[in-house]
């Protein structure tokens, strides 16, 4: 865990211990909270069948084991804010509020889908919740991020953008350039690191020359923190901190999330027994955040046994009624081919930029 | 009117663009302060302030990605890449990144990405290139290639309020040495539109770029010594490339030469010769021939690089293998 120096006034507080809560019970948040994380495991079990069966194609990244940050980095959000990440991007694209039935037919390569079959898992895309996408690119999107900032701070806005990165992004150029721009020219954009430890199958500490690696913000002079990503409060505790400083004070945040992929890299991957040990991730799934969440829950007295079936078989609902909906959704017709490729062959549902104020 | 050269022209495209549009801004490296490292963009942040003319650190890869997120936030930034070779370094953000962003998420990417390209000005092989053929290959992204000063002015108008990405080349051999008097009024020049710089019956010469100025002059040689009547074409813009304009003069001359100061192999000359094949390979008397570049990267010594471009004796040679075939 991060060491906080001493005058360095850059290097926020907010890194938790991960003690989950602030003491104060919110029943009706915790509710929220967790059954935006309970929907995208669940969606993305059903991801795995579909797979499996061949109705998912090509290349598929599961999020399972990460939900509290994207539900703990979201819901502190406004509508009007942004987002943008890389190409694990269910989690945050559910968090965010997109409709689980497009996301679904969008994996299933159908017309409903997000962005009507032609960018798949690893690019979804709603200007509807100002989700600016999945990045099948490593480190690409961080620069676009650092753009959007700039617009927002050109018009005079008070939004804010978070980018959601991989720890491996770190060690692009592109992450190097886009992060000096926005800490040269105070943008307000989150920069938040998913650390899940593996750049595919890659451990942090051999990929990366800093093993804390918020600290890289010192290097733009960019606060910077660190937090548990397995803890929904912490996580929301420092993206608090960070939003509200973006918003106030238009200065951006490098938020490393310490979080655990329990799925492989992909779908192809093994879930352990080549770059990671059955026993390390048996480890690491004694702290599903799913599970924290729900004993935080009903330690506090805030949820019964009752209930929790209650929410499961409602969700599980929702991903079926997603998936039957993207089972029926038609294959995109030949004619949609040469759609959208320039302004003058684009199809009527291509909208305008999206709006900054 | 006074005439003014075809970097005059670029900048005043520049301040009346910015003028017309608040959304548009530029950024690039020594833009501002320096006024560019050919001082094109001189003047402009005296007028409109570092806001909208941004001094960036050496970071093509971050430049032309957040123009690119805010495009998508509907502004229009205009990207200058200090000299167009450096553009090798943003090649991710805009073939992967830029011209799919319409494609694969609705996001309308309105930008320009613009700089000083090709040779003949002894700038070695880093600071002379034309290296447009990889963005024409690449769909989603728009390529001008302006040959006078009025249409340096005029394509880029055109390109700063278009709705997709273009690649803006601009000729730095060009830039004080070709003149012309803008038209009055809003001179914008349509993207896609070729242009007839010089008519002709007896065989066409399709060029872009400084080489029109070559083809002209050897167009004037093959009259004088030869009495041949050659057509010049200037594409202006190679993507979208203009069919019709190479269609007509095919049809009408059925002898036709290419010529670019880009490579040979790949160079859009072989995609020209292969659009002809297929649409009027009836009209044609002889095969389709092309001047290029060698393919070797570019040499500074002054004989090399003069060996290696296309000169206009070269295209007086090759006009007169393609008249007597």
């Amino acid at each position: 865990m991060a060491t906080k120096k001493k005058g360095d006034p850059t290097v926020d507080a907010a890194q938790a211990t991960a003690t989950s809560g602030n003491g104060k019970s919110n029943p009706e948040l915790d509710r929220e909270l967790l059954r935006s994380m309970l929907l995208q495991r669940r969606f993305e079990e059903r991801c795995a069948e579909a797979y499996a069966l061949g109705k998912i194609g090509g290349f598929c990244h599961l999020y399972i084991g990460q939900e509290a940050v994207s539900t703990g980095t979201l819901s502190i959000l406004r509508p009007d804010d942004y987002v943008i990440t890389t190409y694990r991007d269910h989690g945050q694209a559910l968090a965010r509020g997109m409709s689980p039935r497009n996301v679904m037919a969008e994996l299933f390569g159908r017309v409903d889908g997000v962005v009507r079959g032609k960018g798949g898992s690893m690019h979804l895309f709603d200007r509807n919740v100002n989700f600016l996408g999945g990045h099948g690119i490593v480190g690409a999107h961080v620069p676009i991020g650092t753009g959007v900032g700039f617009a927002i701070k050109y018009r005079g806005g008070d939004q804010v953008c978070i980018c959601f990165m991989g720890e491996s992004v770190v060690n692009t150029g592109a992450f190097h350039e886009a992060l000096n721009m926005a800490g040269l020219w105070k943008l307000p954009v989150v920069y938040v690191i998913e650390n899940n430890r593996y750049g595919m199958g890659t451990a942090l500490e051999r990929a990366s020359a800093v093993h804390d690696i918020y600290e890289r913000g010192a290097s733009y002079n960019m606060p910077r923190a660190q937090c548990d990503g397995q803890d929904v409060f912490a996580v929301r505790a420092a993206t608090q901190e960070a939003v509200d400083r973006a918003r106030r004070d238009q200065l951006p945040t490098l938020l490393e999330v310490r979080t655990y992929r329990f799925m492989g890299h992909s779908m192809s991957d093994a879930v352990s027994g080549t770059y990671r040990t059955k026993a390390e991730l048996d480890e690491n799934m004694k702290r599903d955040p799913i599970m924290l969440l729900r004993m935080h829950m009903q330690e506090h007295g805030e949820l019964t046994d009752e209930e929790i079936q209650r929410i499961d078989a409602d969700l599980k609902a929702v991903v079926q009624d997603a998936w039957d909906f993207a089972d029926k959704s038609p294959e995109p017709p030949i004619e949609a081919l040469y759609e959208d490729v320039y302004v003058d062959t684009t199809s009527d549902s291509t909208a305008e930029p999206l709006a900054a104020d | 009117m006074a005439e003014i050269t075809y970097l005059e022209a670029i900048r005043e495209a520049l301040f009346e663009e910015m003028e017309r549009d608040a959304n548009v801004f530029c950024l690039g490296e020594d833009i501002a302060a320096y006024g560019g490292a050919f001082k094109v963009t001189e003047g402009l942040s005296k007028r409109f302030g570092e806001q909208r003319v941004i001094d960036t650190p050496i970071s093509e890869v971050g430049i032309v990605g957040a123009a690119a997120g805010a495009a998508h936030m509907g502004m229009r930034p205009v990207v200058e890449m200090q000299f167009i070779d450096f553009v090798a370094n943003a090649y991710d953000m805009l073939t992967n990144y830029v011209a799919t962003a319409r494609y694969r998420a609705d996001l309308p990417c309105p930008m320009v990405v613009r700089g000083p390209s090709g040779g003949y000005v002894r700038g070695g092989p880093f600071h002379s290139q034309n290296p447009e053929a990889g963005f024409i290959h690449t769909p989603g992204l728009k390529v001008a290639y302006p040959a006078t000063a009025e249409d340096a002015k005029g394509l880029l108008k055109s390109a700063i309020r278009d709705d997709d990405c273009v690649l803006f080349f601009e000729h730095k051999y060009l830039y004080r040495r070709i003149k012309g008097t803008m038209p009055a009024g809003d001179h914008v020049v349509p993207l896609g539109k070729a242009r007839v710089a010089r008519e002709g019956r007896d065989l066409s010469i399709i060029t872009y770029a400084a080489t029109l100025w070559k083809a002209l002059e050897a167009a004037d040689e093959l009259e004088r010594a030869d009495g041949l009547s050659a057509e010049v074409v200037d594409l202006r813009t190679l993507s979208p490339l203009d069919d019709d304009a190479i269609q007509a003069t095919t049809k009408k001359t059925n002898r036709v030469l290419i010529v670019h100061e880009d490579t040979r192999t790949g160079g859009i000359a072989g995609e020209i010769t292969a659009r002809i094949n297929e649409t009027c390979f009836a009209w044609l008397d002889a095969p389709v021939l092309r001047v290029t570049a060698h393919d070797v990267p570019l040499p500074y010594a002054p004989q090399l690089e003069d060996f290696v471009l296309p000169q206009t004796n070269d295209i007086v040679t090759a006009a007169r293998v393609l008249a007597a075939y």
